[in-house]
């Protein structure tokens, strides 16, 4: 889960990071009240995704009619697809330099890694490597002082700002390990007379840890549609074709979108049903791919935890409601219990494929004719 | 592992534990003993209960354990495991905190233990009538083939085609489906190398991360033909974890940078999952 940066700026001011002042606002009004107790602000865009600077979502005010005037612009503009409802006005800062820093996991490594790069403020991955300086560290043992004054030399930082640099590196692990973050980042964290402040901030926690962290807030997903899915514990992502894909399991969901476009097929959606799916969600995931429209259906199972007859079990309920499931549907299904499923299936007229191959070419001859 | 490998299974009571507790047996896996706090004294498809690890290693003598155990648990189960001296643990368990599964492989290393998954469906040597794992037990036959794989079913699909087209497996080999997991693609290729009845590997592999660019690395000096499937090259752009995730990945972890870094290290990459047989039977005739 991405926090805004709102809230993720509230997590850093808790545990002892310099962040500026500011105000959260949903109306041009709110903008113009919050600069006048703030002087100058930047009127930033509160989204959950990067680039929003490049994009025209951070603009710089200096009297409470320009950020009223900048606020009106940026709320309820589109960036990345994401509507702009609220933004964060916030006291303006000029930088003597901008530095990055971030926590995260590295999966080769098996270890949290510390980031930072002098070259702050700007896009990091247009950052040359060498640049970029990275100190893995043990979880348990946590990232100690002594690793981030070696980084801050690599990096050059005056003496001025050695212990208030390992400081905040220090404070930003607490936050890493507190609340089970999968990222923490400044970018840019800035020098302003020899003082660290962070101008923008990340907070990314792990999806799988959330049960623990009642304290935090949470940002829903966009859409109705990916709100359903995620509910349902199934993973869901919207493509632009007209074939619906439901599978069980990530590697052998994408397996099929490439033999389904091998065939002269367009995935129009993918739902990983996961490993575990039991037959009440699966006929709700069903539900959701009939209502995106398609021209077909492509069902894909291969069962392990899943049991082929409760697959089939959900598909027959499914195709026996009233209005039924309107689009031809193809269906291929092996493993577990994959007699009684098959044979569950032609009790209602509805015939398995047992090979991938043949019902991805199937369900891209239906749709395409 | 062999077939003279006891295994325990943790979480034996559980709904996914008692019913795989019923397949691993039928394969011929040595479960000798089950953990479920507070149920010591029941017996799970034939298999006695304990309430901790340490009483059914003693008892039975177990070196590996199976944990299906509820993710809220999982890392306290894990470090009673490898406490109690179990040297080889398969987490099946979805959705395992990232710190907890971290902690738990600190643990293990500072133990020499090792760990498959978490997220993974196990590992099985049919040969050795051994499974440690949720995959269904008739897809497998014993062979010269190796496999190793991130995602489950996918590998399932694989090694189904791999048996049907008579060529069998050695060991086939979960690595689990997590971000970051215990055993990865060059640790089992290791493995498998030093291991003389495997004659060609299969290496199963997805957008994302870059773990195969890892692997085509060993793969040069390897020295056993191996033949891969990469799932994903249709699909969009994988989940980035934020700028700093881009950073450890860097322009890897896309379907063409990890075909080329693996065809560059001499492997033969099927394009689709049903030519993946097909490719073996010609490495194995060369």
């Amino acid at each position: 889960m991405k926090l805004y940066e709102y809230m993720a700026k509230a997590v850093l001011r808790e545990a002892g990071i310099p962040v500026p002042e500011g105000r959260l606002c949903a109306t041009a009004e709110e903008a113009e009240a919050a600069a006048a107790s703030l002087g100058p602000v930047a009127v930033k865009a509160q989204v959950l995704v990067g680039g929003r600077g490049k994009a025209g979502g951070i603009r710089l005010a200096e009297t409470p009619a320009e950020a009223r005037q900048c606020a009106r612009d940026i709320l309820g503009m589109t960036l990345k697809g994401y509507v702009v409802d609220q933004v964060y006005c916030e006291q303006r800062i000029t930088p003597d330099r901008e530095l990055y820093v971030a926590i995260t996991v590295d999966p080769l490594l098996r270890q949290p890694v510390f980031i930072a790069s002098a070259q702050g403020g700007v896009d990091i991955e247009e950052v040359p490597s060498k640049a970029i300086f990275r100190r893995p560290f043990p979880l348990p043992w946590g990232l100690k002082p002594y690793m981030t004054r070696q980084v801050a030399c690599q990096l050059g930082l005056p003496p001025a700002v050695l212990s208030s640099f390992s400081d905040i590196a220090t404070k930003l692990f607490s936050v890493f390990r507190a609340r089970d973050a999968e990222l923490v980042e400044c970018n840019p964290l800035a020098v302003v007379d020899n003082q660290l402040v962070a101008l923008d901030a990340r907070l990314n926690v792990d999806d799988d840890a959330l049960a623990r962290h009642p304290e935090l807030p949470r940002t829903e997903p966009e859409t109705q549609m990916e709100a359903a899915v995620h509910a349902l514990g199934l993973a869901f992502v919207q493509l632009d074709g007209d074939i619906a894909v439901m599978a069980n399991g990530a590697g052998i969901t994408m397996a099929t979108l490439d033999a389904l476009t091998l065939f002269g097929g367009h995935p129009l959606n993918f739902l990983d049903a996961g490993g575990g799916a039991a037959s009440g969600p699966m006929s709700h995931a069903l539900d959701i791919l009939v209502s995106s429209r398609p021209r077909a259906i492509l069902i894909n199972i291969f069962g392990g935890i899943t049991r082929c007859d409760d697959v089939a079990r959900a598909l027959v309920e499914v195709t026996h409601r009233p209005g039924g499931v309107p689009v031809p549907v193809v269906v291929r299904l092996v493993g577990t219990n994959e007699e009684e499923g098959t044979a569950l299936l032609r009790q209602a007229g509805i015939e398995a494929f047992t090979s991938m191959r043949e019902a991805a070419e199937k369900a891209a001859l239906l749709a395409n004719t | 592992m062999g077939e003279k490998t006891k295994v325990l299974v943790q979480g034996i009571t559980g709904h996914q534990g008692s019913f795989h507790t019923a397949q691993m047996l039928e394969f011929g896996t040595r479960v000798v003993a089950g953990v479920a706090p507070g149920r010591q004294g029941r017996e799970v498809a034939g298999v006695p209960v304990y309430d901790d690890v340490q009483s059914a290693v003693d008892k039975h003598g177990a070196t590996a354990s199976v944990l299906f155990v509820p993710a809220p648990f999982l890392r306290d189960a894990a470090f009673e495991a490898i406490d109690a001296g179990i040297a080889l643990l398969i987490l099946i368990t979805e959705h395992v905190p990232l710190h907890d599964t971290l902690e738990v492989l600190a643990f293990a290393d500072q133990h020499s233990a090792i760990v498959i998954g978490p997220n993974t469906y196990g590992i099985c040597s049919p040969g050795a009538r051994a499974k440690l794992g949720i995959p269904p037990n008739r897809i497998f036959q014993p062979g010269p083939v190796g496999v190793v794989a991130r995602s489950g079913t996918l590998s399932y699909e694989i090694v189904a085609s791999l048996s049907a087209e008579g060529l069998g497996q050695t060991t086939v080999v979960g690595m689990g489906g997590d971000r970051v997991v215990g055993t990865g693609f060059v640790e089992v290729l290791r493995r498998m190398k030093h291991d003389a009845e495997t004659r060609c590997v299969v290496l199963v592999g997805e957008i994302g991360g870059s773990s195969e660019e890892e692997a085509a690395e060993f793969i040069k000096g390897m020295g056993k033909p191996v033949v891969a499937y990469l799932a994903g090259r249709s699909a969009p752009p994988g989940r980035r974890m934020g700028h700093a995730g881009a950073i450890i990945e860097r322009g890897r972890g896309t379907y063409d940078s990890k075909r080329k870094a693996l065809e560059a290290a001499g492997v033969r990459v099927a394009e689709m999952p049903w030519q993946v047989a097909p490719l073996v039977r010609e490495v194995l005739v060369d």
